[in-house]
């Protein structure tokens, strides 16, 4: 008796969520749905500003008569910055939301996961922030699009101004996941190609996240490079570079550095922001476009607030996911697919295609050298560079699919 | 030869934080044996509330002042937490309260956020110790000359504290014999306030002395708290001054190691560990551990099987569970089945936990093998779902049994913490060995075929087996092997003069387990058609504690009722708010509050009380 009644009480729980299944159910013929997800919980200096940005956008799509003439409906939820519960929540969004396509994650892991049950389900993912060039190439299928520059690509646009530099012996500072070693591995690859007299001269591998900074700079200093490429980000490239500075690593050294000119992760940093670094990131004060100088006054004038990649990158996925709905004119899967190869848009970031061979959007970044002004971390010169001038070929990049993709 | 000099001291400097922290964690487990999951909480809230004081108070003064502050403030804080949540549960079964500290720092994980924001936030540098010294060449960071300093006195302040005040001799007394201080009048609530708020005081300080070193953000917590257990264990429970020694030796050997590993580190404390256990099986300076309480599991009321109408319950719920998919939508019998695989590993570790006594911090280790045995058998080997579900469970059998031989001189604490070490070890494995792993990127591709392609159908596949584990763990629980692990569990001398053999009981314990989380682990890669380092690590862990711990330690049905409280609810508020963790948090601490003997034991609890029977008169079930 008690065993059913304490087992009536646990089972309530798992019931509670059953009367809220009222939304999709009620089947709305007058608006159109896509199910967002993203890291809040995790990664909510990257997440917030996303959510701000492609919450602007659905303003801004729904004011200008929506998709299709019915109203854009966004549900957004937790991924918690993990593959299986991402997908958890992927489930619900399809089966109990009913959306008509998925938008969003942060980490490469969730991304791949997601576009892998977007092809078991059948269903169109837009993959906005996750840069693993797995996502679409060695994995790829015929339901993701990617939108952001990949690991390749941003590997590219720096390999390139490190080419230019005088500096022979190199040194690695990555951390240790799938993201740092492909960085590394495609930057050292394309660097290699362009100078064959460089030499690699040293490699450490922090985990991500747990950086014992003083050890790692003190190794780096030993080897003696002339230029060190860096891939940490976040707290981690906090803890390198105020290691690095007191220890005098980065003394008469040039710094190639994977994403530090992001507000994200160079405005903590304040006026101890590293001087002289090649980077890539998002240079919001500096870029004169009309698109983003629209874009930024509309960001600023809906939340008071200076708009972060993440908010580019939220901004131009809503975008990107409202204009294949409108394209294919349907939310039929294999119609969005036909109308996302080779799907233009305008983006703050200028003029971006969907490539009809991999899926990847030829959205570009910035590259520039960090510095200091008004006692703040900013990127000089940033010069934007056009994706498709870094993908390979569109035949290539085929030849890297799965058969059949 | 000044490199060699430098990168040691660097490595003096790495080690004085974590001693710090160590040491906090070490004097409360020492004195309470709490094993306090919010220490590294409270190391995040005194970075936080350090930085808040130090960018507002100006001057050097301004900044020390901060820093002690913020130190003595969060101390404060530690005091209100043992006083309104802890106090009322030391009576619990042991673990249990490390059930409260968990809900602690899920509360405090979203907490910083809300008030703090999302980004991470660079502090000031200490004024004077901005600096750096040139030594033999090498430039070495005044800060971190004076946390060379510091780590040595520190130690020194605190054996004056332990060794030279009568505090310290009353500390002393209670960590060796607490009923024995409390019989001889020592005031023991106010005497476990006081440590709790030094440990706390502790922990606070070395996160606001990270401020010059690291920006402040809301993983400092998570990050922290597993290195400063394993240094505690390496040096042996209670012990400061072994926590020192230990901190010193990971420190060191992870300085050296990056040398020759660059990809070292993500191991190495884990690697120190398992061979520090393995020849000292209490630690540097541990002692032999004087059970000064008895197992979690050990209860007044024995078990006793179902009677007919709790199987007629038994059998008529999992009828009524088979009709979940005609009455629910497709999402719900997804979740239904996530729960269920849940309920399956909490049965597992119930097993080793309740039945055999013995603790697991690292029960991922057999779940993941499973997942990673569906992955291999049919990436690596082509076969079907069936054949792989059928072989996956053998990986945790076969990792359970080594597993168990390799850490059979071990007990309590430093078991569980082998275990967490087993675990850390293999999801390195998997996130390092991309060409056969995946690394992070997972598996792919492992969707189930045939009539479990459907939800329901996998659904209904779940539900069966879940049916045949519990089944066959109440058999096992209830024969005669079972009745000889409890006595194991319970007197182990005794049972091994009867002829019972403790080594190989406990040895079978881990053998079932592993393979039932194993079980577990090869269906939920089917159920996400994927595998990915995450289900070898330290969240699955917690999590199947939490479930077991929640559910009820003491009773049967415990694990079966928490796993499915707690995996709902967690699936539920995922999808409610994106402060799912505060909820749970929150949650967790009424249920700890409420019914400190988890579910299933409040109502063994209140059955007594209405049958006006004296507690312990036989467990009914």
């Amino acid at each position: 008796m008690k065993f059913r009644k304490t087992m009536a009480l646990a089972f309530a729980a798992l019931a509670l969520s059953g009367p809220a299944a009222t939304a999709g159910e009620a089947q709305l013929s007058g608006e159109v749905r896509i199910g967002e997800l993203n890291s809040y919980s995790t990664l909510p200096s990257f997440t917030e500003p996303y959510r701000k940005g492609w919450s602007l956008a659905v303003e801004e799509i729904n004011a200008t008569g929506g998709v299709n003439g019915k109203k854009l409906t966004v549900i957004s939820r937790d991924d918690g910055g993990k593959p299986a519960e991402a997908l958890t929540v992927a489930n619900e969004l399809l089966s109990r939301e009913k959306a008509d396509m998925l938008v969003g994650a942060f980490f490469s892991n969730v991304g791949l996961a997601l576009s892998d049950f977007a092809k078991q389900k059948k269903i169109v993912y837009l993959a906005a922030e996750p840069l693993t060039d797995a996502m679409v190439w060695s994995n790829g299928n015929p339901y993701t699009f990617r939108l952001r520059a990949s690991n390749y690509m941003q590997a590219r646009m720096l390999a390139e101004e490190a080419a230019k530099l005088p500096a022979k012996r190199w040194a690695v500072i990555a951390p240790n996941y799938e993201y740092g070693q492909s960085a590394v591995a495609v930057f050292k690859k394309l660097l290699s190609e362009k100078r064959p007299d460089i030499e690699w001269v040293a490699e450490q591998w922090p985990p991500q996240g747990k950086i014992d900074a003083g050890p790692v700079a003190q190794a780096i200093a030993a080897a003696k490079p002339d230029a060190i490429l860096n891939v940490m980000f976040g707290p981690d490239l906090v803890k390198l570079v105020r290691e690095g500075n007191a220890r005098g690593l980065f003394r008469d050294r040039a710094v190639v550095s994977f994403l530090t000119g992001e507000p994200e992760y160079l405005d903590p940093l304040k006026d101890e922001a590293p001087v002289g670094w090649i980077v890539t990131g998002y240079p919001w004060y500096d870029i004169k476009t009309p698109e983003h100088a629209a874009f930024l006054k509309a960001y600023q004038a809906r939340f008071n607030d200076y708009p972060r990649l993440g908010s580019i990158i939220g901004y131009s996925a809503m975008h990107a996911a409202a204009a294949m709905l409108r394209k294919a004119g349907s939310t039929d899967a294999d119609k969005l697919i036909e109308a996302g190869r080779g799907l233009s848009l305008t983006t703050p970031f200028g003029p971006i295609t969907f490539r009809p061979a991999d899926h990847q959007s030829t959205m570009g970044a910035f590259v520039g050298v960090t510095g200091v002004r008004d006692g703040k971390g900013v990127m000089m010169n940033p010069a934007y560079r056009k994706g498709e001038d870094y993908l390979p070929s569109e035949a290539e990049a085929a030849k890297m699919r799965p058969a059949g993709n | 030869m000044s490199f060699w000099i430098a990168q040691f001291l660097t490595g003096l400097a790495s080690a004085a934080s974590l001693f710090l922290v160590a040491s906090g964690l070490s004097i409360i487990f020492g004195v309470t044996r709490v094993v306090n999951f919010a220490h590294g909480a409270f190391y995040m809230i005194g970075a936080y509330v350090a930085w808040s004081l130090t960018e507002r108070l100006a001057g050097a003064f301004g900044w020390w002042g901060g820093v002690l502050l913020a130190a003595a403030a969060v101390a404060a804080l530690g005091a209100l937490a043992e006083i309104l949540v802890l106090r009322r549960i030391y009576q619990a079964p042991e673990l249990f309260q490390l059930l409260a500290t968990f809900g602690l720092t899920l509360i405090a994980a979203d907490l910083v956020v809300m008030l703090w924001g999302p980004d991470e936030l660079v502090g000031r540098r200490a004024p004077g110790l901005t600096g750096s010294i040139a030594l033999f060449d090498q430039m070495i960071p005044a800060w971190d000359l004076f946390l060379i300093v510091l780590g040595p006195v520190a130690l020194g302040l605190l054996w004056l504290l332990f060794n030279r005040t009568r505090f310290g001799v009353l500390v002393r007394a209670a960590t060796q014999d607490r009923e024995m201080a409390a019989a001889l009048g020592v005031n023991e609530k106010w005497l476990f306030t006081g440590v709790f708020a030094l440990g706390v005081f502790l922990a606070a300080l070395a996160g606001a002395l990270q401020l010059p070193r690291e920006s402040v953000n809301h993983h400092m917590d998570l990050r922290i708290i597993v290195d400063a257990f394993v240094v505690v264990v390496i040096g042996g429970l209670g012990s400061i001054t072994g926590a020192f020694i230990a901190a010193l030796l990971v420190a060191q050997l992870n300085a050296f190691g990056i040398l020759l590993f660059p990809k070292i580190s993500l191991v190495i404390i884990f690697l120190v560990m398992a061979a520090v256990l393995a020849v000292r099986p209490w630690g540097l300076l541990g002692r032999p551990d004087v059970a000064q309480r008895p197992p979690a599991a050990t209860s007044a009321r024995p078990w006793r099987p179902l009677g007919a109408a709790g199987r007629l319950a038994m059998a008529a719920l999992a009828l009524a569970a088979m009709a979940l998919p005609f009455i629910s939508g497709e999402y719900l019998v997804i979740a239904a089945t996530e729960t269920l695989i849940f309920a399956i590993l909490a049965v597992s570790l119930h097993m080793l936990l309740s039945v055999a006594g013995v603790a697991s911090f690292g029960h991922a280790a057999f779940f993941g093998l499973g997942a990673y045995g569906v992955a291999l058998a049919v990436k690596g080997l082509g076969l079907g779902m069936g054949a792989a579900l059928a072989l996956a469970p053998l990986a945790g059998l076969v990792g359970a049994g080594l597993f168990a031989l390799a850490a059979a001189r071990l007990s309590g604490v430093y078991l569980a913490m082998l275990t967490l070490a087993f675990a850390q070890i293999l999801w390195s494995i998997a996130f390092q060995w991309v060409e056969v792993t995946g690394g992070d990127n997972g598996v792919l591709g492992l969707w189930p075929t045939g009539f479990a392609a459907q939800p329901a159908g996998f659904y209904w596949l779940t539900l069966g087996v879940a049916v045949l584990v519990i089944g066959a763990s109440r058999v096992i629980m209830f024969s005669p092997f079972g009745y000889g692990l409890r006595g194991v569990r319970d007197e182990a001398r005794r049972a091994a003069s009867i002829g019972v053999r403790p080594g190989l009981m406990r040895w079978c314990a881990f053998a079932i387990a592993g393979t039932g989380a194993a079980v577990a682990g090869a269906l939920f890669a089917f159920l996400k058609g994927s595998v990915f380092p995450d289900t070898l690590a330290i969240p699955v862990s917690v999590d199947s504690l939490a479930m077991v711990l929640l559910g009820g330690v003491q009773t049967t049905l415990g694990p079966l009722v928490g796993a499915v409280a707690y995996k709902a609810l967690s699936i539920w508020l995922l999808s409610q708010t994106q402060w799912s963790k505060l909820a749970l948090g929150l949650v967790i601490l009424a249920v700890v509050l409420a019914f400190p003997r988890g579910l299933v034991g409040v109502v063994n609890q209140w059955r007594d009380r209405w049958a006006k029977r004296p507690p312990g008169s036989g467990e009914h079930p």
